[in-house]
Parts: structure tokens; sequence; C-alpha cells
């Protein structure tokens, strides 16, 4: 297990690509040992904002010196992360979170599913499930209308099913509508994306019979595994905690669904 | 130059600690930190059995600070002592447990069965969280009710005892009186602040607890404040703590009375936040040619 740290990183580049949706690559070493489902933690200047914000990773370049993440802007401290500018040094904290368990795709058909802003961690799993050469990507994405981030660049690595809540491109509805439409199959799913997307991943996953990891999202503050705040419920006792909860930033963000009560 | 201070003849190292519930049992942050360079660690609050805690969301940001609602969620003393307590047998640092309960058996329960683990230094009661509906802050904060408990665990405890008061009463000197008139071996102050936060765009309540405990800079005067108040009143030594950052906070804690002091939520922003007071204190001390900390407590009053 690679070491967390707290660093200064600068700023490579930054975009506005969608309505309220920022990507930012950022050189730092931590790209070393990233792997896709971990998180960093970006860290507000203004003082008044004093927690870091989880933020998943997106992708890796070739080089492993550089991190992409892509996030929405959703509060202050998202604010002022998109003010950020090329050569910018900031502060940000990983790498977190366990990340996708890429190796039960080896062999198999995946369905690889991602819900608004939970769609940036499934570029950087689809790349490198490509990589092996050994999986088979199917990604179904939801957005709510026609801006269709990252869009292009998951064709990169897979056959791309859209769906939108408007209807304005692919199918109308959400991910398991683009499932149905487009009758797709799959032995096995990874997933992230808003609670009721994954609340209905969960129960397609059990009614057929499949194995889904999904990646889950709750308020953090320390993002290490002290604090407790971020805990979700779980079916079993946990073996860190020895109640029915684990922490999301450490025993997770990504949990086979069948272990969680979500 | 000497950083060394004691508390109920238990010398530590430097006067910097961790303060409970912010840095688990040391495992988490050893990562980031030398364990070793602190003047002691004080766990997340351990009971009798395990406990839950609180629904979920359990911390929210605010304005400089941040409230938290875990709800004392522990594995209980049982597979404390396994793990916790051994992993730290590794250290060259000072223990001290913070111990939860519901009832006044409940913490005799942990505090007896704690009293043969050479491991552990000092005993924390926490009479003062905010976030658990039974037992805890209903023991903080009410002077007789603080003397009661104070006193029975002084019969059974076999390591010295630091009452952990809360800054939610009317009259903090009044409970540091009471927890030393009762035989506390030192009072730590100040837990968490009540507080609220309402998300105007859900229309509900940030917390699922509704209310939680403000931590963090925001409450750095009010605790500075009360640590002053409270070592006026009282002999017994004083841990200082609420949203300590960096040397300088440390100091206006010691400067105001405490003995020692502890980082709490800043670890959360800065998680080498601990090691850097340390380090801090002592360039201070170099700067102003002072000899021995100890010169420095309570020295504004």
């Amino acid at each position: 297990m690679s070491t967390k740290k707290k660093q200064t990183a600068t700023v490579y580049r930054q975009e506005n690509i969608a309505d309220g949706i920022f990507d930012l690559w950022i050189e730092t070493d931590l790209a070393q040992d990233a792997k896709p489902g971990q998180f960093i933690a970006v860290y507000p200047k203004d003082g008044s904002t004093l927690l870091p914000r989880p933020i998943s990773i997106c992708e890796v370049n070739d080089e492993k010196t550089r991190l992409r993440i892509v996030y929405r802007v959703a509060g202050k401290g998202t604010k002022e992360f998109s003010g950020f500018s090329a050569g910018e040094q900031i502060q940000i904290l990983g790498v977190l979170g366990n990340g996708f368990p890429a190796e039960k795709a080896e062999g198999k058909t995946v369905f690889l599913m991602g819900g608004g802003i939970g769609i940036p961690p499934m570029l950087q799993l689809a790349k490198e499930l490509k990589e092996t050469g050994r999986t088979e990507s199917r990604i179904i994405v939801g957005y709510r209308d026609r801006e269709t981030f990252l869009k292009e660049d998951l064709e990169k690595y897979g056959e791309v099913f859209v769906a939108t809540e408007d209807g304005s491109v692919g199918s109308k509805g959400n991910v398991m509508n683009a499932i149905g439409e487009n009758a797709l199959t799959a032995d096995l799913i990874f997933a992230c994306g808003p609670m009721p997307m994954l609340r209905a991943i969960k129960q397609y996953a059990k009614q057929n019979g499949m194995e889904a990891y999904i990646s889950l999202e709750e308020r953090m503050a320390c993002g290490v595994g002290a604090c407790l705040g971020c805990v979700c419920r779980t079916k079993n006792v946990d073996a860190h905690s020895h109640v029915k909860n684990a922490r999301i930033c450490t025993d997770g963000p990504v949990f086979d669904a069948k272990e969680v009560e979500i | 130059m000497n950083t060394k201070v004691s508390i109920a003849g238990v010398e530590f190292k430097n006067p910097v600690m961790t303060a409970s519930g912010t840095f688990g049992s040391g495992m988490e942050y050893n990562e980031f930190v030398d364990l070793n360079r602190l003047g002691g660690v004080v766990t997340k609050g351990v009971a009798n059995v395990p406990w839950e805690g609180n629904p979920t969301p359990r911390v929210a940001e605010t304005y400089g600070g941040m409230l938290n609602a875990i709800g004392l969620q522990n594995p209980g003393m049982d597979v404390f002592i396994e793990r916790d307590l051994k992993f730290l047998e590794n250290y060259d640092t000072r223990v001290i447990v913070n111990v939860c309960g519901k009832s006044v058996e409940d913490y005799l329960e942990v505090v007896e069965r704690l009293g043969d683990e050479k491991r552990v230094d000092l005993l924390e009661i926490n009479v003062s969280c905010p976030n658990v509906k039974e037992g805890a802050i209903a023991f903080g904060q009410k002077a007789d009710a603080l003397m009661n408990i104070t006193s029975e665990i002084k019969k059974k405890a076999k390591q010295p005892v630091i009452m952990k008061l809360s800054p939610n009463v009317t009259d903090i000197a009044e409970m540091a009186k009471a927890a030393e008139a009762a035989g506390a071996d030192a009072i730590s102050l100040i837990n968490t602040i009540t507080g609220m936060k309402i998300d105007i765009n859900r229309r509900t309540f940030a917390l699922a607890n509704k209310t939680g405990g403000l931590s963090g800079p925001a409450i750095k005067p009010v605790a500075v404040r009360m640590v002053y108040q409270a070592a006026q009143a009282v002999r017994i030594p004083i841990i200082g703590m609420g949203g300590i950052a960096n040397a300088e906070d440390a100091l206006e804690f010691i400067l105001a009375g405490a003995t020692a002091v502890a980082v709490g939520a800043m670890n959360f922003v800065n998680p080498y936040a601990t090691v850097e007071t340390v380090d801090g204190i002592e360039r201070y001390m170099k700067k102003h040619q002072i000899d021995d900390i100890s010169s420095l407590i309570g020295a504004v009053h």
C-alpha cells in the first residue's frame, strides 16, 4: 500500500467542459500509485472552508506524472477550485480509498456505469481495462441533458451507451433505461453515481445474479479513516469498526453492493 | 531547554497531545506523523460494548469550523485493548484513554477493565459529548452530577483521572471546581460547542442528528477564555483544546493556564499539525530564550 501524504502540487491546466463541470489536471507524484476508483482530497485556500474536498481520480497520464479530476461546482470550496489556473500551487491529500477491483473483470464482459459526476472515475477504469485486453467494457453513462462531458474520452476505451434525463441524447431516462433499450448484458458491474442509481444497480445485480462494485459518497472530514464521519451501513459487522458501519474513505469508497445497506 | 510537563505525576515529553475523536488511536495518522514526537495520544472514546454511533450525514463544514455528530461510534473495550492498546505499545508517547458511557456503571466497567492495562497512563472521562442521547453530557452539565461521577470513578480508577468538561454550561469555573473537589487529577477543556446547520436548498438539517458539536478555529477564543477562567478557579492541571492549528494557538492556551494542549479538528485540515505544533513551540522558546515551558503556563494571570 502506498503512503498517503499531503503535498503541494501544481495545476497543469483547467477547463470548463460543461455547465458547472470543471476538468483539472494536476502535476503530482501521487499519480504513480493512483488506481481507478481512488480519490484525492483538495484543500480550499480560503480559511473559512477548512476541510479538504474528496474528488475521484478521472485519469492518470501515461507517464504517471499527472492526475486528472473532473468535478462539479457544488459549493464554496469547489467554486474556489474552479478559479485555479495553470502553474498555480495547490494543496492536495492522497491517494485515498481502495479503488475498483479491476482484476475481477479479467476475461469478462463488464458494465462500467456512471451517473452525472459519478462518470469521471469510469474513464481511468475503462482505460486500464482496455490495456489488459482481457475485458470487454460496455460503458453506460447517464447525464442530465446534452452536455455529455467525457463521452468522447470514454469512446476510446469501449462502446458507450448514453441516457439523458431530458432525452436529448441516447435513451430517455437513466442508465437502467439504457441497459433495457439496448438489451445489454454483462457478467460484472462497476458503478459510480447518485444513490438512487446505485440502489437500482444493487437491485438489478441481485435479480440477475451478478456481482456489482459500487462507489459511495458521503460527507467527509479527515479522509483517512480516523474521524468516522463518512460511514455507510454494512450487512455484516465490519472488521475494523466491530459494528455494522464501514468507513467510506478508507474501507471504500468502492464496496461490493451485497455488503452495504444503501 | 525543557519542554517536559507533568500531569498528576505523569511526565510528558512535551505538552502537545491529540484531542479525543480526531485521531483514532493514532493508527491512521501514523502514516503522516511520528507518534514518538507527541507528548501524548488521546484515544477516541471507548465504551464497555461496541457503539454504532449516529446516522449520516455526521459531519458538516461551517465558517472556520465544522460540526460533527458521530455519536461516539467505537468497537468496545475488548477490541480496543487487543488492537489499539497493542498498537500503541510500539510508541514512546503517553497514552490517555478517553472513556464514554451511558450510565455510571458503564463508565466504571471500562475504568476497572483498563486498570490492569500497563499501556494506559491516564484516563480521560468524557462527560461532555453533545451527540449522544443518554449519558455523556448529562453528567457534565450539572455540578452535582459531575461531582458524583468523578468521585465514583476515582474510587475505582488505577490511573490518574482527567475529567473532560463541556463548554455548554453557564459557569465553567463552577464545573472545574466541582471536578477538583470530587478528586479529579486534571481537567481537559473544551469539548465541542453544540451547534446546528440548516441546508436551505434541501430545507432540512445538515446533520442527521440535527445538532452537532462545533470545533475548529471558529471556537478558539471561547476555548481560550474558558481555560483562563478554569485556571483561575482550580489548582489541578488543565489540558486546553479548541481550534488549535499551530504553535501560536497552543501558546495562547498555555499562557491562559493550560499545562498541556491538544490538537483536534485541525488534524483533518493538516495531518502534520501535531508535530508542527511541537516544533513551533520549541522555536518560540528558543527565540524568546525561555528555558522551561513551565514558566509560560498561566503567565498572563
